[in-house]
C-alpha cells in the first residue's frame, strides 16, 4: 500500500484539488449550456422567419461556428479580445463565452428544426382558442421545442464538459490541469501517479455526466408528447 | 332574420412554388342560427380553406363574410380577435397540451382570458360534466383515448361561450362507434347551448348523422346546397351523386 500510487489521491488536499477542478469544469458547461437554451431558442426563431438577410447572417454565422475549431474559438475570445480591444477577460470568461457561442450556434438549429417540424395545426388551434401569436408560442410552441430539446442540451452539455479539457490552454486550473500539478509535484515521490490520477479523473467525469443523462432519460419520458 | 353566418363570393388563391392554387372558387351560402351544417367534399376540395377564412386563420382574396350581421374585412384587429373567440373550431388532432392533466387543459383558455383560477377551474369541472369525463379530471392526455381527448378538446372550447363551433375532421381520426359518440355529444352541445355547428369531412355517415343542412364542395367549387335529405335522396349534380355513390360503394 505504501508504494502504490494511490497514496497521492490523499495526500494533503489532493483529492479536494480535483474535485474543485472537476467544478470549474462543470460550472462553465452549466452556465454556457443555460445560455446557449436561451440564445438558441431565440436565434431558431430568427432562423425561421422568411427574410434573406437574417437567413444570410444566420447561416455565415453557423457555418463559421462549425469550421472554426473551439480551440481557436478561445484563442480569438481569450487573446484576440484582450489584445486588440483592451477587454480584460479571465479564462474563465473567456470559456463561458466561446462554449456559448458554439452552444448557441447547435442549439439554434436544432430549435430551427423543431419549429419547422411542429405541424400548422397546432398553430391554428392555439389561434382557434383566442391566444395571440405570442401566446401560441409562449404556451404551446416553445414547451414543446424544449421536450424535444432536453435529451440534445443534455448531451450538449457532456459533449461541453468534455471539451472544457481544452480551457487548461487559457490558463483556467480545470481537473486535468490540476491532475498534471498533482503528478508534477509528485513526480520523484510517486513515479507511477499518472496511472493512479487520471484513473481517478476517468472516474470523475464518468460520475458527473453520468447522472446529467440519467437526468436527460427521466425528464424525455416525463415530457414525452404523444 | 340575418343569418349567423353568410358568406358572399369569396375565393382563396395560394402561391404555391408551381403557380397559383384556386383552392375555393366564388362560393356563397348562408347558415341559419342554431343549425348543424355540413360541409362535404373529397380531400383537397377546398373545405378547411373554406373554413380557415371562417375563422379567420386565412384571409379570403376576394369576397365578404359576415358573422352576426358583421363584415370581418372591416373588424379592427383587437375586434377580430375577440370575433375569433365566439368561433371554437376542433381539428382532427386534438392538440391538448400534454404536460397538463385535463382539467389544467379545459382552464388554459379561461386563464389566457384573465378569469381566476378557482373560478376557471370550477367553469372547467362543470365543462367536464358536459362532455361525460367527470371521472378523468386529473388525467394526462396521454392516458386517454382518442375519443376522450376530443371530448377535453371539445369541453376546452366551450370553455370561451363560442356562438359558433366549427369541426374540421373532428372524427375523421377516430373508429365508427367513438365518432358516434361523439356525434351524439356534439348534437347534444347544439341543443343544449344552441350553439350553431358547422362539421367539415370527407364521410358521408358523419353528415347523414347530424347535419340538417349541407354544402358539396368539388374542386373548390360549392357544387350543390340543400338539405341532408334532399341531397341524399335525390341529388342534383354529377359531383354530388358520385360522391355519394363511391362512399358506400
Ligand atoms: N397554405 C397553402 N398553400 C398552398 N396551397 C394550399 C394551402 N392550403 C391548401 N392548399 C391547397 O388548396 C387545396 C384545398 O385544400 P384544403 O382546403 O386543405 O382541402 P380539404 O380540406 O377539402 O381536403 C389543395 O389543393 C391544397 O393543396
Ligand atoms: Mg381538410
Amino acid at each position: 500500500m505504501q508504494n502504490l500510487g494511490i497514496r497521492v489521491l490523499f495526500m494533503g488536499n489532493n483529492f479536494a484539488r480535483l474535485l474543485g477542478g472537476l467544478w470549474i469544469t462543470i460550472r462553465i458547461s452549466l452556465i454556457a449550456v443555460a445560455l446557449s437554451i436561451v440564445f438558441g431558442i431565440l436565434l431558431g426563431m430568427l432562423m425561421t422567419v422568411k427574410n434573406p438577410i437574417t437567413k444570410a447572417l444566420t447561416k455565415i454565422y453557423l457555418e463559421f461556428i462549425r469550421i472554426m475549431p473551439q480551440l481557436v474559438l478561445l484563442f480569438l475570445v481569450f487573446f484576440g479580445l484582450t489584445k486588440s480591444f483592451g477587454i480584460n477577460l479571465s479564462g474563465e470568461v473567456s470559456a463561458v463565452i466561446v462554449f456559448t457561442l458554439w452552444g448557441t450556434a447547435e442549439m439554434g438549429d436544432l430549435v430551427r428544426g423543431a419549429l419547422i417540424s411542429i405541424p400548422k395545426h397546432q398553430y391554428e388551434s392555439g389561434a382557434a382558442i383566442g391566444l395571440t401569436k405570442w401566446q401560441v408560442y409562449c404556451y404551446i410552441i416553445i414547451p414543446q421545442i424544449l421536450a424535444r430539446l432536453v435529451p440534445l442540451a443534455i448531451n450538449l452539455t457532456t459533449r461541453m464538459i468534455k471539451t472544457t479539457s481544452l480551457v487548461a490552454l487559457i490558463g483556467v486550473v480545470e481537473v486535468l490541469k490540476v491532475a498534471q500539478q498533482i503528478i508534477e509535484a509528485n513526480r520523484y515521490t510517486v513515479p507511477d501517479s499518472a496511472l493512479w490520477i487520471y484513473g481517478t479523473i476517468f472516474f470523475l467525469y464518468f460520475f458527473a455526466c453520468w447522472p446529467i443523462s440519467l437526468v436527460a432519460k427521466r425528464l424525455e419520458k416525463k415530457w414525452k408528447t404523444a | 332574420m340575418e343569418p349567423i353566418i353568410r358568406v358572399e363570393n369569396i375565393s382563396k388563391t395560394f402561391q404555391a412554388n408551381n403557380g397559383q392554387v384556386e383552392a375555393v372558387k366564388n362560393i356563397s351560402f348562408s347558415i341559419e342560427k342554431g343549425d348543424i351544417f355540413g360541409i362535404i367534399g373529397l380531400s383537397g376540395a377546398g373545405k378547411s380553406t373554406l373554413v380557415r377564412c371562417l375563422n379567420l386563420l386565412e384571409k379570403q382574396s376576394e369576397g365578404n363574410i359576415y358573422i352576426d350581421g358583421k363584415n370581418l374585412m372591416k373588424l379592427s384587429s383587437k375586434e377580430l380577435r375577440k370575433q375569433r373567440q365566439d368561433i371554437g373550431m376542433i381539428f382532427q388532432h386534438f392538440n391538448l397540451l400534454m404536460q397538463r392533466n385535463v382539467v389544467d387543459n379545459i382552464c388554459f383558455p379561461l386563464e389566457i382570458a384573465g378569469v381566476g383560477r378557482k373560478q376557471a377551474k370550477k367553469r372547467a369541472l362543470e365543462l367536464l360534466e358536459t362532455v361525460g369525463l367527470t371521472e378523468k379530471a386529473r388525467a394526462y392526455p396521454a392516458q386517454l383515448s382518442g375519443g376522450q381527448k376530443q371530448r377535453v378538446a371539445i369541453a376546452r372550447v366551450l370553455a370561451n361561450n363560442p356562438k359558433i363551433l366549427l369541426c374540421d375532421e373532428a372524427t375523421s381520426a377516430l373508429d365508427p362507434q367513438t365518432t358516434k359518440s361523439i356525434l351524439n355529444l356534439l348534437k347534444e352541445i347544439n341543443q343544449k347551448y344552441g350553439i350553431t355547428i358547422v362539421v367539415i369531412t370527407h364521410e358521408m355517415a358523419v353528415v347523414r348523422e347530424i347535419c340538417s343542412k349541407v354544402a358539396v364542395l368539388d374542386h373548390g367549387r360549392l357544387v350543390e346546397e340543400g338539405t341532408v335529405e334532399a341531397l341524399f335522396g335525390a341529388p342534383k349534380t354529377e359531383e354530388a351523386k358520385q360522391l355519394i355513390l363511391n362512399t358506400y360503394a
